[in-house]
């Protein structure tokens, strides 16, 4: 599984919503085989950007983002598919179907595997839905299954997007804001399940997240951006006061 | 100035204007189509003597009815199936934020084209185009379903959250897997209620669609009319009463389950 070198690798990335104006403004980023690189910085600076160019749910204006060697950024049709299956996402709302079931949603993580038939009549292989059956006993929701997804908690759904991601057994999980939309207790809960999931099976983690304290927690490397560019980029104890200044600015908030 | 001189409301001239200028038009167009008391009180005592041949509704006639009442409902239940087919992948195209726009575009234009002409209209048209019969009205009833809809099906799809869409795209799946997984499911149960309505109203369309000569009871009720046949018209018309109200029975029994 391991690769020599870092299995993602990113070279002057530049993204431009409006021409003229970059969102990120060539980003150099390598990312280890394992364990969650926690990327901080103020809203807006492009946190979100960044993990979307990498599964281009986002376009990238220019620049090169290797998994395992493979240009992302010059993947089209099928091939991009393809990657993509490989890259599982967490999103800070969930993004569940809330009309189908649990089950159905941690299915949706094998949509780029299994044939549209079986989709269409929900005939998934026995292989997919047993391992579902485990990632759901894994994150805590062993009787959830048959639920909708609309009747789970925010801390339950989250785990639901976690299962998803694993679904896809990735090479790479990109998490954006994973917990801003839980309360503090089950934010950690949450985040140690991520940690301790992905762990086990040594995929390495693209964590966006606000909370530095979280970061410093449960990261093994901290990148600290600020309007696009990398102004910190270490250990989580290597990271000081005069470094968030640098990232969020301001003086009075520390 | 006096505290009597302020206005708490103040007062709309433009609406007052509106408001006389209808009322003098109603007077106008009332003159002009030459509407008086006299015809009136002389139409109600038509009606009366009309209604007094129609009774008692005389069912003698029964398998004449029958069979058109069957083709009708047959009309109906064709026209609605084939227009939910067509529609459920027009209407996909035509939602905005499904489709590229150089779909959506022309598809929304073939959907507004469906909906612009009457259905009696499309039904004379391909009486002309088809012949007699319950293929033109079949025809006619499918156009105005696919465009009812269709219109109301994109709608439904350009309301929905995009999160889930974005999850099934980031999974890896294409762009059917996607609408399969992530699409339908958001807008099904409000596609079954437009589908339901729909039918629901076809069953009321194809009992006229035969006047125009495109099958169904409607062209039995028109050749009663025309010999003065009034009570087998009473007995069409209880019928047809009856259709409508079983249909509302059942659809709202449908539509109950659903939730």
């Amino acid at each position: 599984m391991l690769a020599p070198s870092p299995p993602l690798s990113i070279r002057g990335l530049f993204k431009e919503y409006v021409p003229g104006k970059p969102v990120l403004r060539g980003l150099d980023l390598d990312v280890e085989a394992e364990g969650i690189t926690a990327i901080i910085g103020p809203s807006g600076t492009g946190k979100s950007t960044l993990l979307r160019c990498i599964n281009r749910l986002v376009e990238p204006t220019s620049g090169e983002i290797r998994l395992h060697g493979e240009n992302l950024a010059a993947l089209r049709g099928r091939a991009l598919r393809l990657a993509r299956r490989r890259i599982g996402m967490v999103f800070q709302e969930y993004n569940l179907v809330e009309r189908l079931s649990v089950m159905e949603n941690v299915l949706c993580g094998r949509l780029g595997h299994v044939a549209l038939w079986r989709v269409f009549l929900r005939r998934y292989p026995q292989a997919d839905i047993d391992r579902a059956f485990a990632l759901l006993d894994a994150v805590g929701l062993p009787e959830h299954a048959t639920r909708r997804a609309d009747a789970l908690s925010g801390g339950q759904r989250q785990r639901v997007g976690i299962a998803r991601a694993l679904m896809q057994r990735p090479d790479l999980l990109l998490a954006d804001e994973p917990t801003s939309s839980l309360d503090p207790r089950t934010a950690v809960e949450v985040l140690e399940l991520l940690a301790r999931l992905t762990g086990e099976v040594g995929v390495p983690v693209l964590l966006n997240i606000h909370n530095v304290e979280l970061a410093r927690r449960f990261a093994r490397r901290v990148i600290g951006l600020s309007e696009g560019a990398v102004i910190y980029d270490g250990p989580p104890d290597g990271l000081r006061d005069a470094h968030l200044r640098a990232i969020y600015g301001g003086e009075d908030w520390l | 100035m006096s505290a009597a001189a302020r206005r708490a409301f103040a007062p709309n001239w433009a609406a007052r204007a509106g408001f006389a200028a209808l009322a003098l038009y109603v007077v106008y167009a009332t003159a002009q189509l030459d509407l008086t008391w006299a015809r009136l009180s002389i139409g109600f005592g038509e009606a009366g003597r009309l209604f007094a041949r129609m009774l008692p509704p005389n069912f003698a006639r029964w398998e004449l009815l029958a069979e058109g009442m069957l083709e009708s409902l047959q009309i109906a239940v064709l026209s609605t199936a084939l227009g939910i087919l067509l529609s459920l992948p027009l209407g996909l195209l035509a939602a905005r934020n499904i489709a590229p726009w150089f779909v959506a575009v022309p598809v929304r234009g073939f959907i507004a084209v469906c909906r612009s002409l009457h259905y009696v209209i499309v039904a004379i048209l391909f009486v002309k185009a088809l012949g007699f019969g319950a293929l033109a009205g079949v025809a006619a009833l499918t156009v105005a379903s696919m465009g009812f809809i269709a219109k109301l099906f994109a709608e439904a799809v350009e309301e929905i959250s995009m999160k889930p869409v974005e999850a099934a795209r980031a999974a890896g799946g294409g762009t059917l897997a996607v609408l399969i997984h992530a699409v339908l499911p958001q807008v099904a149960s409000r596609f079954t209620g437009f589908c339901l309505y729909q039918l629901d109203s076809n069953l009321r369309n194809s009992t006229l669609v035969g006047i125009v000569g495109a099958g169904g009871i409607g062209g039995t009720l028109f050749a009663a009319f025309k010999r003065f046949d009034y009570d087998f018209v009473s007995a069409i018309l209880i019928a047809i009463i009856a259709l409508i109200f079983l249909a509302e029975l059942l659809s709202g029994r449908i539509r109950a389950a659903m939730r």
